[in-house]
Parts: C-alpha cells; sequence; structure tokens
C-alpha cells in the first residue's frame, strides 16, 4: 500500500480558468520572445533537432539565445506522464502522484550549510535564587554526514514525513566534490526508508549513485519498477536561462529514465517581475522549458513541474519565503501544473526566521496552511528549515511535525451524507429526551475512530510555556528510536562496488 | 461464580459500559451485559453489595482514574464509567438502604438563581454520583430558598453551587449568606465552580471552597471525608 498523503478534494484555487490560459499564453509568447539564454550546447543542439530557434550570442561565455515555438513545448508535453511514481526502501513508503489529484505529500529539504544544536541551559533569578527557568540556547554550526543521518533517522520516524530530501550540506574534512553525492545518497538512504530525492554534487557520480540505488532496489529493472531515488535540478536560473552545468546533469538523468524535478526559482523584484502576473508568466515558461527539452532527451521520462518562487525582502533584496506573496505564487504554480496535468513539486514553510520561535512557527505554518490547501503533490514543506533553508533544526522539524497533523486534519474532508444525517437526528432526539441533555456519550466512538483531532501535543502544564522543552524531549526519543539499514549483504556490495563511502558509515563493520 | 461477575462488572466500569448496548472502549464486551445487568443479576445471586461497590465499582474506577491520569483516557471516557456506576447505585439504593451501608455522604448541587447553564453542573453530578456521593441535582435557576430549604429538610453534608456568569455569580454570596441567616451554615460544606469564579472569590463570599473543575469537586470531597 503507497502512502496515503492527504487529499485535498476542493483545492483553494487563486486563478480564474481565464488567468491560467493567460499566464499560459504569455508564458508560450516569452519561449520565442525573448526566448531563453542557454550556456549548455547539447541543450542547445537537442532543441535545434527539434524545430527552436538558435542563434550564438557573441561574448565570454559560449551561449546561445533560443527560440522555443510553441509546437514544440505542446508536442513534448504530450509525452509527460500525468502519473508519477516514487518508489522506496520500504514498498509502504511508495509514492504514487498524479497530475490531475490534488493528495499532497509532506516532503523535507533543501541542502543547509548549517545545522542548529539545541541545548537548555538554566537560568537562575538573581533577587531570588530558587527560582530558576531553562531557556533553549542555539548553536549554529558547519553540517556533517553524521547529522545527515540523524536527520534521515529522525524524518524516518516523523509520521508526516511522506518522502526525504538530503537536508544538510555534509562538510566534513574527508568530504570533497568527488564522494559528495555518494555519502549524502548512502547516508540518506541507510538511514530513511522513504523516497529519496537530491541534486547532484558531481556529474560524474550520477552512475555511481545510481548503481547504489540498483543494488539496494535489487537491480536496474527493480529500480526502474521502484524507483527509491530522484533527482532535482535547478537547470533554469531566472530569468530564462540555461545553466551549464545543472543542465548537463538533468539531461543525463533523463536518460536514465529516473523521476526528475525540474525547479525554477526566480525572485519576483529582481531575477522576475514584481507583479504576480510577470513572475508567474516566467517561471511557468522557464519550468516549461525544462520540461520539454527533457522529453525530447527521453519521452516519457517522469517529471514534476518544479515551483520555489520567491519575493525579493524590500530592505536587502534578499529572499523573503515568509513574504505573503510567496506563497501566492506557489498556490498559482500548483494551479498551473494541474492544468497541465503535471504533478507538482510546491514549497512551502520556508521562513525567514533565524531559530524556532515565534516567528518560524507563524511564517511557517501561514504557507503551510494556505500552500497546502491548493493540493501540490509533491510539497517540499521545509521541515526544520530556517533562515531563507540555510539552517536545518532537529527541534523545528519535530514541531513542524505537529503542525503538519494540524494540518491534516483540518484538511479533512466534511462527513455529511444521508446516513450520517440519519444518525444524527436519532441522537438529537435521544439526548433530548434526558434530564441532563448531553452529548458527551456520543463522543466515545468518535474519539476512538481517529476522527477527533488532537490536543497541541507540545502544550505545558498550568500557565508555563513548555513547548520546546516538550519537543526537545520527543526528538531525543526520536533519536534514540532504531531505524531499519539496507541489510548487512547488500551493504558489502555497496561499499565493495561505490568507491568513496566513507567507512565509517558502514554500520556493520562499526558494530563489529 | 460471585468473583468472575464482580471481574466482570469491573471489566465493564472500565470499559464504560452502563448497558448491554453500549459498546464501550472497544467492541470486546460487545453485546454482553453491561454494568446495570451485571450488577442486578450479582444482587439476584445475593452477593454483598459492599462485596460489589468494592471490588467491582470503586475498582473499576480507580482503573479508569489511573487511565485518565496517564492520558489514555479523556473525559468521556471516565464519565462513561461514572455513569455506569452511577446506574448502578442507583440499583442497589434500596438494597443499601435495607442493609443500612452508608454512602459517601449526600451531595446537592444546583446552578444558581438568573443562570441556566448547566453543563458543568451536570458532569459534577455524574462524576461524584460515579465516585460513590448520594447526589441531589435541583437543577438550574435554582431560588435561594429552594435551596436553602433543601439543605434544612434533607440535612447534604455537601452543597455545590454552580454559575457561568458575571451578573449570577453574586447569588453564590446570597445562598451562603441566606444559610447563615437559617442557622445552617455549619452544617454544610459550601464548594463553588463555574467560569465566572475563582478561588479568591470563594474566599470573598465565604465558601469552603473553590472547585477548577468536576475532577476537583471529587478530590476535595474524598479530602473533606478522610478529614473526617
Amino acid at each position: 500500500m503507497p502512502r496515503a498523503g492527504i487529499l485535498v478534494d476542493r483545492p483553494y484555487e487563486r486563478l480564474t480558468k481565464e488567468q491560467v490560459e493567460l499566464i499560459h499564453q504569455a508564458s508560450m509568447e516569452i519561449l520565442t520572445a525573448p526566448g531563453l539564454i542557454s550556456f549548455n550546447e547539447e541543450a542547445v543542439n537537442i532543441l535545434h533537432s527539434h524545430g527552436a530557434a538558435v542563434e550564438s550570442i557573441p561574448g565570454d561565455h559560449r551561449s546561445w539565445r533560443v527560440k522555443i515555438p510553441e509546437q514544440v513545448v505542446l508536442s513534448a508535453m504530450d509525452s509527460v506522464p500525468g502519473t508519477v511514481k516514487l518508489g522506496a526502501r520500504n514498498p509502504d513508503n511508495t509514492i504514487i502522484m498524479q497530475g490531475d489529484e490534488p493528495r499532497v505529500y509532506l516532503i523535507t529539504g533543501s541542502e543547509t550549510n548549517i545545522w542548529l544544536d539545541v541545548d537548555f541551559p538554566t537560568y537562575v533569578h538573581k533577587s531570588d535564587a530558587s527560582r530558576e527557568i531553562r531557556v533553549p540556547e542555539f548553536k549554529p554550526r558547519r553540517g556533517t554526514v553524521e547529522d545527515l543521518c540523524q536527520s534521515a533517522r529522525v524524518c524516518e520516524h516523523l509520521d508526516m514525513v511522506d518522502g526525504f530530501i538530503r537536508n544538510v550540506n555534509i562538510q566534513d574534512r574527508d568530504i570533497t566534490e568527488e564522494n559528495k553525492d555518494v555519502n549524502k545518497f548512502f547516508a540518506s538512504l541507510n538511514n530513511n526508508t522513504k523516497h529519496f530525492m537530491s541534486g547532484l554534487t558531481s556529474l560524474g557520480q550520477l552512475d555511481n549513485v545510481v548503481r547504489m540505488a540498483e543494488l539496494i532496489a535489487g537491480g536496474k529493472k527493480a529500480l526502474a519498477d521502484n524507483p527509491i531515488i530522484s533527482f532535482i535540478t535547478c537547470l533554469v536560473k531566472s530569468p530564462l536561462q540555461f545553466v551549464d552545468d545543472t543542465t548537463g546533469t538533468f539531461i543525463e538523468v533523463c536518460r536514465r529514465g529516473l523521476p526528475v524535478a525540474v525547479s525554477s526559482s526566480p525572485q519576483a523584484g529582481t531575477s522576475a517581475p514584481i507583479k504576480e502576473a510577470g513572475i508567474m508568466a516566467q517561471i511557468n515558461a522557464e519550468v516549461l522549458a525544462g520540461i520539454t527539452l527533457g522529453q525530447l532527451v527521453k519521452p516519457g521520462v517522469p517529471v514534476l513541474y518544479g515551483s520555489v518562487p520567491v519575493r525579493a525582502r524590500m530592505d536587502t533584496l534578499s529572499d523573503s519565503y515568509g513574504a505573503i506573496e510567496t506563497s501566492q505564487y506557489n498556490i498559482d504554480c500548483v494551479q498551473m501544473a494541474r492544468f497541465y496535468g503535471i504533478p507538482n513539486y510546491s514549497t512551502s514553510g520556508v521562513c525567514d526566521s533565524k531559530i524556532p520561535g515565534q516567528q518560524s512557527s507563524i511564517e511557517r505554518l501561514f504557507s503551510d496552511i494556505v500552500v497546502a490547501m491548493s493540493g501540490p503533490q509533491y510539497l517540499h514543506c521545509a521541515f526544520g528549515l530556517l533562515d531563507c533553508n540555510s539552517v536545518f533544526c532537529l527541534l523545528q522539524a519535530v514541531l513542524d511535525d505537529a503542525h503538519f497533523k494540524m494540518i491534516k486534519s483540518f484538511l479533512r474532508q466534511p462527513r455529511i451524507d444521508q446516513p450520517e444525517m440519519e444518525a444524527v437526528r436519532k441522537q438529537i432526539r435521544a439526548v433530548a429526551a434526558t434530564p441532563q441533555k448531553l452529548y458527551i456519550s456520543y463522543i466515545r466512538p468518535v474519539l476512538r475512530s481517529g476522527e477527533i483531532s488532537g490536543i497541541y501535543p507540545f502544550e505545558g502544564s498550568g500557565e508555563a510555556d513548555d513547548v520546546f522543552e516538550l519537543a526537545y524531549e520527543q526528538m531525543k526519543d526520536l533519536l534514540a528510536r532504531p531505524v531499519e539499514h539496507i541489510d548487512q549483504k547488500t551493504t558489502a556490495r555497496i561499499f565493495e562496488e561505490i568507491p568513496g563511502i566513507l567507512p565509517r558509515l558502514n554500520v556493520y563493520e562499526r558494530e563489529s | 461464580m460471585s468473583k468472575d461477575i464482580i471481574a466482570t462488572i469491573k471489566e465493564n466500569v472500565i470499559q464504560g459500559r452502563k448497558t448491554q448496548e453500549d459498546v464501550g472502549i472497544d467492541d470486546s464486551l460487545a453485546g454482553t451485559p453491561g454494568v446495570v445487568e451485571l450488577v442486578q443479576q450479582a444482587l439476584d445471586k445475593n452477593t454483598s453489595p459492599q462485596v460489589i461497590i468494592t471490588e467491582g465499582l470503586t475498582a473499576g474506577m480507580e482503573v479508569v482514574g489511573e487511565k485518565f491520569s496517564t492520558k489514555e483516557y479523556f473525559i468521556p471516557d471516565m464519565l462513561a464509567s461514572a455513569e455506569a456506576v452511577g446506574a448502578a447505585m442507583d440499583i442497589m439504593k434500596p438494597v443499601l438502604e435495607s442493609a443500612n451501608v452508608e454512602t459517601k455522604g449526600k451531595f446537592a448541587i444546583a446552578t444558581v438563581k438568573g443562570d441556566i447553564h448547566d453543563i458543568g453542573k451536570n458532569i459534577v453530578a455524574i462524576l461524584l454520583k460515579g465516585a460513590g456521593y448520594d447526589v441531589h441535582d435541583l437543577g438550574t435557576d435554582v431560588p435561594t430558598e429552594k435551596v436553602v430549604g433543601f439543605v434544612r429538610e434533607e440535612r447534604p453534608g455537601y452543597l455545590g453551587l454552580s454559575a457561568l456568569l458575571t451578573t449570577t455569580m453574586i447569588e453564590m454570596g446570597v445562598v451562603i449568606k441566606a444559610l447563615e441567616e437559617s442557622k445552617l451554615r455549619s452544617s454544610v460544606k459550601v464548594l463553588i465552580g463555574g467560569a465566572a469564579v475563582s478561588d479568591e472569590f470563594a474566599q470573598e463570599i465565604g465558601a469552603d471552597a473553590y472547585c477548577a473543575d468536576a475532577f476537583a469537586a471529587v478530590k476535595v470531597l474524598d479530602s473533606y471525608r478522610q478529614a473526617g
């Protein structure tokens, strides 16, 4: 049985049909005028051979202007699969997404440089030593491969996490450009049985990570049937530029037929127009350009319509994920992806706040709720991420899981039908006939069926705000729970065949 | 045989099954007799009412209390069990009276004059009845004279007054004053509760205790009993 996700029967939509058509038409026109600049020659050749107009741009960097006619885009879109399966080491964690079904799966991400440790020092009142208070203290440091293992372990046990995107950039001294990919893939896959998505640091490692996945899945065909890994590539840099290396990686991933998210992340105000109509027309054009290229490389390759739009902060011109408009853009993108019938990779929960607290909760909850209501299939909801996705904190991930349980409860569909109304009529008549006139005795079956949402799990006692301390206790509990590692025989084969994996990641060697 | 039936009564109290029609916490006992039917069967077999109470009903409620304190049970579960015990006590009342077995004490409860809110009052009544007290519910919007009259006639050891509104809570003080004037105040412990009142207000009007919720009421009454 695949994971259930959250089915949003009547998703929230901001755009009218006419507005969707207008955005689509504007994107088509943008793809021909001005078109895109490509710094990747192979992409130019592929697009040119299928009818795109290409023109070399003079300058220091080899680049071309590529104009992709509407017919080329529409023809390529015909081969995009409407259903995308993301496999998992544990088959029960499989994700099956349909482009026209607003069923939401909650996914971690992104790759952060900073890991935030949490401690609870005790402070004593200056004038009354008997009064003590424990206050969380956050200490940032560079992320390591052990941190990634810990994060993968905790996310394995967080109920609401449907899939795992590597969320810590591993920066150990013995991690290099060459061995980073195999180590981040192994650390994640070995500590988490859910679907794993990642970007690639080095194209040269693509075949090694695919081979690793084949060994774990049980062979080449088994991996094709159960794609336990997928990739994310930001091949388009806004505005409208195919980046050389990520486009090269994208082409190679497509050739191998594994699922890939085509992601674009324009910033309204700087790399995209500040107005909603403008950023939507542009991001849609950028994502469609990438999807078109992928289908021309390998028709039928499973892709996700990846959208990470953001508005610029007016005080610094850096990203403002906490801005209201950022959520609006994301919701619009969900609707555009549904228009094309392609599963959507969307974004929510990214916050501007640097540490867990009131600001982070408000910013992330706001976007988590409204974006989830729009029904994206693959929602990168920034579990544990802070400071515009540059910091990861396990404590925040535990808090986010609780918030998503509330959101899931909220998104349940109303159960109002004839049998229900008949039962309710009987109940009202029965209670009206009693002296106490209380419905409490009818609560119990509903309570046991899980239909009633729970109280906030980190509620303090009395007037104390114990949220952080209670979440911290749960975090420690989750860290202590075992996970199902890759079996010993497969681990041995991986270490034999795949070069560069750090010996300390072999749990069986550590045990012996 | 009586051992078996007592154990089954206890199990049904834990499940909160008043009658055969109740499902309980899960469906493991569905369709089997509930507390009411079982207590009647036990009495028919001349089982000692004392044994039914201590080893069946009270023992079951103790388990329910533990489950509630560990958050395995919620208030609806606690109330279902208390209601089952309360119904059993109704059946046993004549037997207890003829055997001169005393209850934990007589408790009168009322929502004061001008106030018709009764959810809290009803919950307190159910829980106290389930805890073994002889509960007399005087209703809502009860005139002071009626409360005083009941105390005079029935001599309850405890009186619970409830008010939700800031406009009606002053009636609690009126009742206490009327009890004093009728020379009845010393015969009855007065407990107050409701959203509008507080510990401070209880002291101000001369009540014996403020109860934040129904569980507090049970605790307060039990503490009075223990203190003798």
